[in-house]
């Protein structure tokens, strides 16, 4: 019987080497509703910036070039996708719904690419999310 | 809005490929020396695909 338990024992696997912090929580959580807000809080003030800038200029982009801020649907699978993609943004999406941006028909053949911008900064956003994580956790510097 | 921004297709893809590739470059690297290069290979790659597919669909077109 004892022998049974230290095999258990040894078979269990070992803690995970980077332990779970309340930074680790907390830094996507701020990653996602301020793009690179998870870098700053973490002193990355750089890499934060340069996320912040990059992120925001293509939200912003999209919007000025009459792209469209998809809302949640069930409708076409390509808007469904839309909608996961645009929420990626985090706070810039739910201001840009607040304030009733992107909701203008497109009327211009570029205005694809607007509504583009801002599907891929909501993914930009969310790779951005994934690091801050990384970092929050020690497996990147 | 207040702004309304008319960028060509090759000017949109260029601003598209620039921030990307500053994104990509951040998130993808550790170190700093790493991440410039990254970011400038992906710009590169982004640019020089785009030209490449204008000119597959220009002779697919002709």
């Amino acid at each position: 019987m004892a022998n049974s338990e230290v095999t258990t024992s040894e078979v269990r696997p070992k803690a995970a080497a980077q332990p779970f912090t309340a930074m680790a929580a907390i830094a996507p959580l701020v990653g996602w509703l301020i793009p690179g807000g998870g870098h700053l809080i973490q002193r990355r003030w750089i890499r934060g910036l340069l996320l912040l800038i990059s992120i925001l200029a293509m939200f912003e982009i999209g919007l000025a070039m009459n792209g469209k801020v998809y809302q949640p649907n069930t409708g076409d699978l390509l808007d469904m996708l839309g909608f996961v993609g645009d929420v990626g943004a985090g706070g810039l999406y739910f201001l840009a719904r607040m304030m009733n941006w992107g909701t203008n028909a497109i009327a211009v053949a570029v205005a694809d690419y607007g509504t583009k911008f801002i599907v891929v900064s909501g993914l930009l956003n969310v790779m951005a999310m994934v690091d801050a994580y990384h970092i929050a956790i020690g497996k990147k510097q | 809005m207040i702004l309304a921004l008319q960028l060509s297709h090759f000017s949109a893809a260029v601003v598209f490929a620039f921030f990307a590739s500053i994104v990509f470059g951040i998130t993808q690297r550790s170190e700093s020396r790493d991440m410039l290069r990254y970011a400038g290979y992906c710009f590169m790659v982004f640019v020089v695909g785009m030209w490449l597919a204008a000119w597959v669909m220009w002779l697919l077109h002709h």
